[in-house]
């Protein structure tokens, strides 16, 4: 092991015993887990967007396999720890709805314009891609908006909460969402194209490290993996710090979110998890002999769009109850309806938005641009 | 041709922009006591799960 990544990993370990010093040690636990996701998922280069792409254009279901992986056996311990403990541990269970599935469906688009999803953006944004750091910033503004209009757009139609574990119990719920499971990953199968089957080694790995983590944060955070809420909470403190009167809006002047807002951001959860994750995938990428080449360069109309994008993201997740980590991979691995409908929806704006990408991000000259 | 920043400068460009919210943040809110903070592990700690997800509305 080269001193370069000793030294990078001395950081991450003085990052997580300084926040565990600052804001104790559930905090620091959720720092080092935060760091863990952003090791796999930029090391081992496991995402959401890029494979979701892959299959849609090239019938590759290698990634998307490894992802359905990962959920199931995520699902397969959560479910028991959710039953075993549920005065300690929460699910990410929210009510399909209007907004919630048209949210999606942005999502999917918007993900596909700037190949980012919620960790995606952060894991580009940290391994030095120009275009994940453009929509990391409209990702905070969009999600912080997004909690401005949630009532209305929850007031457009939705149903009750419904989980696996509501329609036939923990252990039930657990083979029915196995099954579930089962039954895409055999369609994807069925539908790729010949030598785009079977994962490679690296995804089997990222696929267990990552359910890993996914199990780790529930049993310190008490609740599921997620992205959107501390990108939110973050958008919402700069704006109150602008001078926005927050109070009267229904989502932050609820107790919960009234307190997080006067509170220090290493208090909340899923903000300590998306900074760890950040600093993970930028040690990462300083780990690497080269770095990598820069993002090839967009004209102003390309970044403009890159921004929008951004923003819809935010904006879009805030509605659909999650992003591809909270909605998708955490609400399916814990039973929730809307994880599924959320898959659908954004798998099908994903078609949408990659007709849309080479409108949006119009290159300074011709040539591709890295994810 | 258009300058291209390297990853290297653009990741240190986020890490700034991560510190300088934290930073303030804390300059705003101070920092939470450390001697009365929730125990490691959720489970198994006996406490009700007080955090917020991105499923809540």
């Amino acid at each position: 092991m080269s001193m370069r990544r000793i030294g990078l990993g001395l950081v991450a370990l003085v990052l997580v015993l300084g926040v565990t010093l600052a804001a104790g040690p559930r905090a620091g636990l959720l720092v080092g887990v935060g760091i863990g996701f952003g090791l796999v998922l930029e090391g081992l280069r496991f995402g959401f967007a890029g494979p979701w792409r892959m299959m849609i254009v090239e019938r590759d279901a290698r990634g998307l396999l490894a992802q359905l992986l990962a959920i199931g056996v995520t699902a397969a311990v959560a479910f028991p720890l959710l039953a075993a403990a549920p005065g300690e541990l929460q699910a990410a269970h929210a009510p399909v709805g209007l907004a919630m599935i048209g949210g999606a469906f942005v999502f999917g688009a918007a993900m596909m314009v700037v190949m980012g999803c919620g960790s995606g953006t952060l894991v580009n944004a940290g391994s030095g891609n120009m275009i994940g750091l453009v929509a990391l910033l409209g990702f905070v503004a969009g999600s912080f908006l997004g909690t401005l209009h949630l009532g209305w757009w929850t007031g457009l139609g939705s149903l009750p909460v419904i989980s696996a574990q509501s329609i036939a119990g923990a252990q039930g719920g657990l083979w029915l969402t196995l099954v579930a499971l089962g039954l895409v990953a055999a369609f994807l199968v069925w539908r790729a194209a010949p030598g785009k089957r079977l994962p490679a080694a690296r995804l089997w790995w990222a696929a267990g490290l990552i359910a890993g983590l996914a199990i780790l944060n529930l049993m310190i955070a008490g609740q599921p993996w997620g992205i959107v809420y501390g990108l939110g909470l973050w958008g919402a403190k700069v704006a109150q710090a602008g001078g926005a009167d927050l109070a009267a809006n229904a989502f932050w002047g609820a107790p919960g979110n009234a307190a997080r807002l006067d509170a220090s951001i290493l208090t909340d959860i899923t903000s300590l998890t998306n900074i760890g994750l950040l600093v993970g995938a930028f040690l990462v990428m300083r780990g690497r002999a080269a770095p990598g080449a820069p993002v090839a360069p967009l004209a102003a109309r390309g970044w403009a769009g890159v921004l929008v994008a951004g923003l819809l993201l935010g904006y879009s997740a805030r509605l659909a109850f999650g992003c591809n980590v909270g909605a998708f991979f955490s609400g399916i691995s814990t039973g929730s309806l809307h994880g599924w409908m959320w898959f659908a929806a954004a798998f099908a704006g994903s078609v949408w938005g990659l007709k849309l990408r080479p409108l949006l991000l119009v290159p300074a000259r011709a040539q591709g641009v890295a994810a | 041709m258009t300058a291209r920043p390297s990853r290297p400068l653009v990741g240190l460009m986020a890490l700034a922009i991560l510190a300088t919210v934290i930073a303030w943040d804390a300059a705003r809110t101070g920092l939470p006591d450390p001697f009365s903070t929730p125990a490691p592990f959720a489970l198994g700690s006996g406490a009700a799960p007080e955090g917020a997800h991105c499923s809540g509305g």
